[in-house]
């Protein structure tokens, strides 16, 4: 049998193998992946900021007219010239610019605190089906299921026939019907965390119910539902302007976008500007909540991107 | 055994594969030739890392949107690297056929049997619905499975691991390709199904003269079912050689040493196996030389200077590897224990 | 073939006892029989293998040992204690003594903790103080080869599978178990890993002085850790005895057809004998009588009437068949 030491030669298609291993020939050109963020997120963010920075800080502008203060002519039309009539006035000529900022507030409002709480009751009662299921996740799923039952713009007329609406009612109203989602979410993302082996393990360690809960199955479980937080409040947003615009929400003279647009229907055809700016208004919170809402859940929830 | 003087079906050269990670870029396969003549099955060896399975990906075109390859794949005189969209469609499946580990995913779930064996025929070789019916059972019989006619009208999930991984052949077969890669085909199997699926594999390789290239981590799965052999770590070929000679007399030191690392009957009870200490190198950035350099029991300075040459011990048994085991002329004594009966080289 | 029958079972020297261990699952298409009337012991320093296929109920037994499942029934006795009759609170002390080993080792660790906390969590619900935890916890992942520094703070994801591994292991160990029950510990593993964890278990027993159950598919490994080993089919016990003479006298049919499967590199005969046909039954309707009866080459009639009992066969050997292959058989 013979043994040789050959000398490589590279790409002689004669010998079966390129005998030279370690030089450095055409590298492939590889394709660059990263995700950018798209632009649009970036604005939606901006507007964000933006919408919120105002309606925090419109009480103390001085030069922003009390809402309920006429500055004008009614019905006049937006125009350049002094910040109050930037977006004209409406059907009493109080200025549309105050007013759209301090109805900024309720709506900001109603859907952080309304959000919040429906979060928050929501993942822990979601928590407790998807983790101990049996009996629990059977009452629980079916507390949920009659909610999920009631067309919700029903369930908030409910409300607001037996009580005043005011904003208190309404957050509270939107919060729960905003439970629901938050239950499902949440009880999925416990009942697939449930399953995994490092909860078997920390049982194994004699760790009990509550801790295992809180300690293992809490903190994987919070980022994935948290991250549909904005999208839950921008449909909250839509649904306060809902009952604004039926005389079901914050009552006047308290400004509200939804009772702008209300304001406004029957004299659409002579000064749309009235109805036109609440709805713009509504219409780019509720697209830059739901653009920030879907990038962090594509970061967050692994399972539905 | 196959004729070695007709021309390699199947040459690859140089092929590196590249792939981008928000890291940087992962050198998957970098720098691996082989050639496989016709008729002749090839195993691929490696651990998780070694890219073998981004490399079986890298011949048939399938590695998705951040890869970068570079190299030649010559097929029957073309190269499919080069080759446009709609000519490496008319080799898939017809010419090149590929079995995957997981028959659960590679099936879809919701269309029947029939329609999967079927639909390569139909699209390839132009028949009609009733004859691809009727070639579909004959390859539903030929890979073993009992009563078709019945499993014809099933979903993958009515059908048991083994079984759809013989339907996954089947599949693979129906438009008689010259060449199956098997990646992995026996991995998810229990070792009783293995065996059969590992028993079918190499009775239709043979009954059809096609080649195959078998890509395991499960050295003793390549060994028996392979004319030849190439073992792969970290994008990088080590050896080559036949089967037989590779397993009995490992030259490369990688090879050796997995070799004594891997549990089997043979390893006597309660003895502590020889580990190969320490981790795959950086795949973004790579050492030079040699890779399995900062593992090995026999490195040197050599190994880490520049690139290794090719070492050659006769009957196309090649390592690159700068202290082979056995010595640079593999008369030297080597160590290695085989426990079994030698098999002749 | 079946386990019913404890010919095999040693007595009252033994750490782990269990006998008739039956464990039903209701799924939707009907009751599963995961584990039926099986019984075995372990006696203490012994490593316990435990093999079969899938489906066999292997890491069902596991795992009802230490009760970490629903729909169990028999007797299991640690250490002379009833387990399966003890309180919530009594298991939860007692499983600080019977620990586990997972299969998936990143699965098996808490995604959102670093390293040094998931070793100490044992101790954490024991109620140890924070100085006790530190040097339990780094004494352990030292004793698992991950004593450098940079891994205390680590999370699971950034570990490869072989260091995952060790941290479950230094998990388990940090409590101060007798009884290590591993579950496919490295089936998940590069071969290179496989190797390094097995020694790894081998030294940490005689080091900790335990006593190890070990589940895997894989024969070789089983062989070369086990003193004892028990087959498994079906949720019922083929074969119990000696690692070695099972192995190299396999009496029970399957056991030699598991044997045969192994691939060898012998090109001309890959494979030690013929192949063993057909799929493994659903265990929703097993076959009657010997479960294996379906698949045997050796089956008769009364095969499929009668469930075999576990009996002695040689020296320390037990199997659990009508038609065992006895030196007679094999040679005749």
């Amino acid at each position: 049998m013979s043994i040789t030491t050959r000398v490589p030669t590279i790409r002689n298609r004669r010998t079966k193998l390129s005998g030279f291993v370690g030089t450095a020939p055409a590298e492939p050109r590889v394709p660059d992946g990263r995700t950018r963020t798209s632009i649009v997120v970036w604005l939606s963010l901006g507007w964000l900021a933006l919408i919120a920075l105002a309606a925090v800080v419109a009480p103390f502008l001085p030069f922003l007219p009390q809402p309920a203060t006429p500055v004008g002519m009614p019905r006049l039309a937006p125009a350049l010239g002094s910040f109050e009539l930037l977006l004209g006035t409406d059907t009493i000529g109080r200025s549309i610019m105050t007013r759209i900022l301090y109805g900024a507030q309720i709506s900001l409002t109603v859907a952080v605190v309304a959000g919040a709480f429906a979060f928050t009751v929501g993942t822990f009662f979601g928590m407790l089906a998807g983790y101990f299921r049996s009996l629990t996740d059977g009452i629980i799923a079916l507390i949920t299921d009659v909610m999920l039952a009631f067309p919700p713009l029903i369930l908030l007329l409910a409300i607001a026939s037996l009580v005043t609406p005011d904003v208190r009612t309404v957050t509270i109203g939107l919060g729960i019907v905003g439970i629901p989602t938050f239950v499902r979410l949440a009880r999925a993302n416990a009942m697939s965390w449930g399953s995994r082996e490092f909860v078997r393990a920390a049982r194994n360690m004699g760790a009990g119910h509550p801790r295992i809960l809180f300690r293992e199955i809490m903190p994987n479980v919070i980022p994935p539902v948290a991250s549909y937080l904005p999208i839950v409040m921008a449909s909250m947003i839509v649904a306060e302007g809902g009952l604004s615009f039926l005389g079901l929400g914050v009552p006047p003279p308290t400004p509200s976008w939804g009772g702008m647009i209300s304001e406004g229907k029957s004299i659409i055809a002579q000064a749309p500007h009235i109805v036109l700016i609440p709805i713009t208004f509504i219409f780019l919170t509720i697209f830059s909540l739901n653009q920030v809402g879907d990038r962090l859940r594509a970061r967050f929830d692994k399972s539905a991107s | 055994m196959p004729s070695t003087s007709t021309e390699p079906l199947l040459i690859v050269n140089d092929l590196r594969t590249h792939i981008w990670t928000p890291r940087g870029n992962v050198k998957a396969v970098d720098g691996v030739s082989l050639h496989l003549n016709p008729g002749e099955a090839m195993g691929i060896v490696g651990e998780s890392g070694s890219g073998k399975s981004v490399m079986a990906r890298s011949i048939m075109g399938l590695n998705g949107r951040f890869a970068g390859v570079s190299g030649e794949v010559v097929y029957k005189k073309q190269n499919l690297l080069t080759l446009s969209k709609k000519k490496r469609r008319e080799i898939w499946g017809k010419e090149i056929a590929m079995v995957f580990q997981d028959p659960a995913r590679s099936l879809n779930p919701v269309v029947k049997i029939e329609r999967q064996v079927a639909e390569g025929m139909r699209k390839h070789l132009g028949y009609s619905k009733s004859a691809a019916r009727t070639r579909a059972l004959e390859l539903l019989a030929e890979v073993g499975i009992p009563d078709p006619e019945s499993r014809l009208g099933n979903y993958p999930h009515e059908m048991s691991g083994g079984m759809r991984q013989r339907v996954m052949i089947a599949i693979a077969l129906a438009c008689e390709p010259s060449l199956l890669i098997a990646d992995e085909p026996t991995t998810a199997l229990d070792v009783t199904i293995q065996r059969q699926v590992l028993d079918l594999l190499r009775r239709v390789q043979r009954d059809r003269d096609m080649s195959m290239i078998l890509i395991s981590h499960d050295l003793g799965v390549v060994a028996g079912q392979t004319d030849r052999v190439g073992v792969m770590y970290a994008g990088r070929m080590l050896e080559v050689g036949s089967s037989a000679g590779v397993f009995d007399r490992p030259r490369h030191q990688y090879t050796s040493a997995l070799l004594k690392a891997t549990p089997s009957v043979d390893h006597p009870r309660h003895q502590p196996f020889p580990v190969i200490h320490g981790a795959l190198p950086d795949p973004i950035h790579p050492p030079a030389g040699c890779r399995f350099a900062a593992r090995c029991t026999a490195v040197s300075d050599a190994c880490t200077s520049g690139p290794i040459a090719a070492v050659e011990f006769g009957g196309g048994h090649t390592a690159w590897c700068v202290h082979p085991v056995g010595g640079v002329h593999g008369d030297e004594h080597t160590t290695r224990d085989t426990g079994g009966a030698h098999v002749g080289r | 073939m079946a386990g019913s029958g404890k010919a095999h079972l040693r007595g009252d020297g033994a750490l782990l006892s269990v006998e008739d261990l039956t464990v039903t699952y209701r799924t939707k298409a009907g009751v599963v029989q995961a584990v039926s009337n099986v019984s075995f012991d372990v006696l203490p320093g012994e490593t316990l293998g435990i093999v079969g296929e899938s489906g066999c109920g292997k890491s069902t037994t596991g795992r009802a040992v230490l009760r970490l499942d629903h729909g169990a029934e028999g007797t299991i006795t640690f250490e002379g204690e009833r387990v399966d009759e003890a309180s919530e609170k009594r298991m939860r002390a007692l499983r600080r003594e019977m620990q586990m080993i997972f299969q998936d080792p990143v699965g098996s660790l808490n995604p959102r903790r670093a390293v040094k906390s998931i070793v100490a969590e044992g101790l954490a619900v024991a109620g140890a103080t924070a100085e006790e935890r530190a040097e339990v916890s780094a004494t352990t992942l030292d004793s698992v080869g991950l004593g450098e520094e940079r891994f205390a703070d680590m999370l699971p994801r950034q570990l490869s599978g072989g260091q995952a591994q060790r941290v479950a292991i230094a998990r388990a160990l940090a409590v101060g178990p007798k009884l290590l029950v591993c579950d496919e510990p490295i089936s998940s593993l590069d071969v290179s890993v496989q190797a390094q964890i097995l020694n790894l278990i081998e030294r940490l027993k005689a080091e900790y002085d335990l006593t190890v159950v070990f589940i895997a598919h894989d024969l070789g490994v089983v062989h070369s850790v086990s003193d004892n080993v028990m087959v498994m089919y079906l949720g019922k016990i083929c074969e119990f005895g000696d690692a070695e003479a099972v192995y190299a006298h396999p009496s029970h049919p399957y056991t030699r057809a598991l044997l045969d499967s192994i691939p060898t590199a012998d090109h001309e005969q890959p494979f030690a004998g013929p192949p063993l046909e057909g799929d493994v039954p659903s265990p929703l309707a097993p076959p009657s009588g010997c479960r294996f009866s379906s698949r045997c080459p050796r089956a008769t009639a009364l095969c499929s009437e009668q469930e075999p009992e576990i009996r002695e066969i040689k020296a320390k050997q037990f199997v659990a068949c009508h038609h065992p292959l006895t030196d007679a058989a094999i040679a005749g």
